[in-house]
């Protein structure tokens, strides 16, 4: 309540001192569910550096690698070249409206279930229990004055906590180079200090972001909360306190029935502000704090089922499912909620980013050819009058395996031409050029053409792999002439 | 305005004390992580400006406790780039010029550095693209007077062309035939010239030339005019002019002769550079793959 006290009081704090929040350990469909998401995604992480993929012997055998150093890409069968990192933007651009069709249907699932914050604050949460008991030994230990068994309870929490933050860490760095031999460098020191770094840095902000902030990195950092709130409707799934089953919530049904009150179904135990890991009352209804882990759900149905009322109180329900129940209705059937227009436009937006992408990287060829003419100068005469233009060849072989190139000049009468490694005695129509796996040949290439023809003649360097007649690769340019034709000028 | 602060009740949080047509600001606290990350930052601030050079004063900043400079970066840089480069630069210093392209990746390496070289000393008169233009002859095509080939490429580089200091320099010297010739003979030479090169008909004037040639020039530029490497005299029957190929630029070359000159860069640059630049020059496409017997060298031959 304002009162003039308020107003004329001393400055106001500067800053707001995080709440604690003793999360309760709940049981219960959505608590089992999370955990098997934990696992699933845990493993992911963990275990995806390590499995492995035969490319040959010119190519690294794991089965994703981001080679940040030689600049590829590997994912299973797949290998991304930096020119063709569109790939990868499709694949964010994927993972944006994945998010936005996950939103829709199921509103903020992302944060409650899969989110790497919720997880890893989850496995936090999960050994501050083991160390420290449930929510009200850690309360009673954090009131405590700092003793020997406090100490070593917080010692024991934060070296789990920062032995789980390496580990993450750890597991990171994986993706980054071959595992199984970074890890041997890691260990002896002789790994690269980025990795050491990496390391480090992922500790302390595992250590930090899981441990302390939790909550607070949803509600004050996190964009997607945000973005979210606006992208959800009145068809979303949120976890709605069903007010109008639960009000007017009472302590003693009994002494109000007594009373001759009605009550509603809440017993105002306030288990399900007790079980939420961000601190709120979910019967305050929708909020930014509020990530859909549904953890009160389970609180509530346990308390419901004790109490011997119908299971949720607290459930999830869409906007528009809340007001027909209000009215007494029966709702909307689940599968009509999740497949309504706007999920099947954002699936289909969705299915075909992916499908066009799985289209062009089955047609994509590895074998890709970029010509630049020598600008200065832009022709050369020789002695016998014939005229010669340089090119410089780069031929990506992305391929990881050695390979002989035919490179010939299409369509440019009486072309010779010739490399860098070679002279005019070596010139011919076709040459072949060995290109290294899974690398770029840039090739100096000179082109004689006899001095008559057109001032700018367009044609084409082609390249065909000699061993597949099928790869082949070509880019058009222009052989310059003198402006004119030696004008048989005589003598004045 | 601050009397119009006031708490909000829903929140229990004062407001700024601001109102825009009835709506509020509320004065919500920082949470305190930001404001301690605020405050880390100034305290970085502070040491940052004790150790690194920060505050501006009458002719330089102050320096900083760990005497960093950006010119210091540099020099480091510089440095390094000097050590990592040692072990080629080596190789090269000890190849032989004529061996260089037995080693491709060596020969690449200098190459490389060639065309570094090659804008830093050479564009002035040779151009940016090594295409010359009158007096200063094109690097690219394959008609060389001193000769094409790595060796000789790395000679011309090393002593020069008519370098008045220097004995070893490449030297030959074209007389000026004004005064020997008379105008009409001149006129009469220009035809023949410009005849055996492809751009005249033949007719009596260049039947006169001939003659004329035969006299006074095949000594030095063969009998067919095909020209001798040995001292630098050019091959007249190729489309390839130093000095333009119509009839006034010949007429004036053979009357006043033309007496073009290449420093030396013995004196001026590494013998690694050199060889840098001879690979360089060879590899703009008109190289010359090297001649059996080694050429002979200060023929100096004068006419």
């Amino acid at each position: 309540m304002a009162s003039p006290d308020d107003l004329t009081g001393p400055m106001q704090a500067l800053y707001a001192k995080r709440s604690a929040i003793y999360p309760k350990a709940v049981d219960g469909f959505f608590r089992r569910f999370k955990w098997v998401i934990m696992a699933v995604t845990l493993t992911i992480y963990y275990a995806t550096p390590w499995l492995r993929w035969d490319r040959g012997p010119y190519a690294p055998d794991q089965a994703v690698l981001v080679d940040l150093a030689n600049r590829r890409f590997y994912m299973f069968q797949i290998e991304i070249w930096p020119h063709e990192f569109y790939y990868v933007a499709g694949l964010l651009v994927m993972a944006g409206i994945g998010l936005f069709l996950v939103t829709s249907a199921v509103g903020r699932a992302w944060c409650g279930y899969a989110c790497p914050q919720t997880v890893w604050t989850d496995l936090f949460l999960h050994v501050e229990r083991w160390v420290d008991g449930d929510r009200n030994a850690q309360m009673r230990l954090n009131a405590a004055p700092w003793g020997i068994m406090k100490t070593a309870k917080r010692l024991a929490k934060w070296s789990i906590w920062l032995s789980i933050g390496f580990w993450t860490g750890g597991a990171w760095i994986m993706y980054f180079a071959d595992a199984p031999t970074l890890t041997v460098d890691f260990w002896s020191g002789t790994a690269a200090p980025v990795a050491y770094s990496s390391v480090a840095i992922l500790t302390a902000i595992t250590f930090i972001f899981g441990g302390f902030m939790r909550e607070q990195v949803c509600v004050y950092m996190c964009p997607w909360p945000r973005i979210q709130t606006a992208m959800l409707d009145e068809k979303s799934l949120v976890v709605t306190y069903k007010d109008w089953r639960g009000e007017p919530r009472t302590h003693g049904i009994k002494k109000a029935a007594d009373d001759g009150l009605s009550t509603g179904d809440c017993i105002d135990c306030d288990q399900c502000i007790s079980v939420c890991p961000t601190g709120i009352d979910i019967r305050e209804g929708p909020q930014i704090g509020c990530i859909t882990c549904a953890l009160c759900i389970d609180a509530c149905d346990k308390v419901m089922a004790q109490v011997g009322k119908p299971r949720g109180l607290i459930d999830y329900c869409t906007l528009d499912d809340a007001e027909i129940q209000k009215a007494g209705g029966s709702g909307v059937p689940i599968l009509k909620t999740l497949f309504r227009p706007r999920t099947l436009a954002y699936f289909a937006i969705w299915g075909s980013i992916g499908l066009a992408m799985l289209f062009t990287l089955g047609q994509r060829t590895r074998l890709d050819l970029a010509v630049q003419k020598d600008r200065n100068p832009v022709y050369v005469r020789l002695s016998d009058n014939s005229i010669r233009n340089n090119y410089t060849l780069k031929i990506r072989n992305m391929e990881a395996r050695p390979r002989q190139i035919d490179v010939s000049a299409e369509g440019l009468a009486g072309a010779q031409i010739w490399t860098g490694d070679g002279s005019r005695e070596t010139a011919r129509p076709t040459i072949r050029v060995k290109v290294e796996p899974d690398s770029v040949a840039k090739v100096r290439l000179f082109v004689v053409a006899p001095s008559t023809g057109p001032e700018h003649e367009a044609f084409a360097v082609r390249l065909a792999d000699a061993s597949d007649a099928t790869a082949t690769a070509r880019d058009s340019v222009v052989f310059e002439r003198p402006e004119t034709a030696d004008a048989d000028g005589d003598d004045k | 305005m601050s009397e119009n602060k006031r708490i909000d009740e829903p929140t229990g949080t004062s407001t700024v004390g601001h109102e825009w047509d009835g709506i509020e600001e509320l004065d919500t606290p920082m949470p305190r992580w930001w404001v301690l990350t605020f405050w880390a930052t100034i305290i970085w601030a502070i040491g940052y400006v004790i150790v690194y050079p920060a505050i501006p004063m009458l002719n330089s900043a102050t320096t900083g406790l760990s005497n960093w400079s950006s010119r210091g970066d540099l020099t480091q840089e510089m440095k390094l780039e000097a050590e990592r480069r040692a072990p080629i630069t080596a190789a090269i210093a000890a190849t032989p010029i004529e061996l260089l392209g037995a080693n491709p990746q060596l020969k690449q390496a200098a190459i490389e550095g060639g065309r570094a070289a090659f804008k830093v000393h050479c564009v002035q008169c040779h151009g940016s693209g090594a295409a010359g233009s009158a007096g200063y002859p094109n690097l690219n095509d394959d008609d060389w007077l001193w000769g094409g080939d790595l060796s000789a490429i790395h000679y011309t580089l090393t002593h020069g062309i008519r370098n008045p200091d220097h004995s070893e320099t490449r030297f030959s010297q074209m007389p000026a035939f004004e005064g020997i010739l008379s105008a009409g003979e001149i006129d009469a030479t220009t035809a023949f010239v410009r005849t055996i090169s492809g751009q005249r008909k033949p007719d009596a004037v260049s039947a006169n030339g001939a003659a004329l040639f035969a006299a006074n020039c095949v000594v030095c530029h063969g009998p067919d005019g095909k020209g001798l490497r040995e001292g630098g005299a050019p091959n007249l029957t190729d489309p390839i002019w130093l000095y333009g190929s119509d009839a006034d630029s010949v007429r004036a070359t053979i009357a006043k002769s033309r007496f073009g000159v290449m420093p030396r860069w013995n004196n001026r640059l590494d013998a690694v550079t050199i060889k840098m630049l001879a690979a360089y020059v060879h590899s703009l496409g008109g190289g010359e793959a090297a001649t059996l017997q080694p050429p002979k060298v200060a023929l100096n031959g004068k006419p």
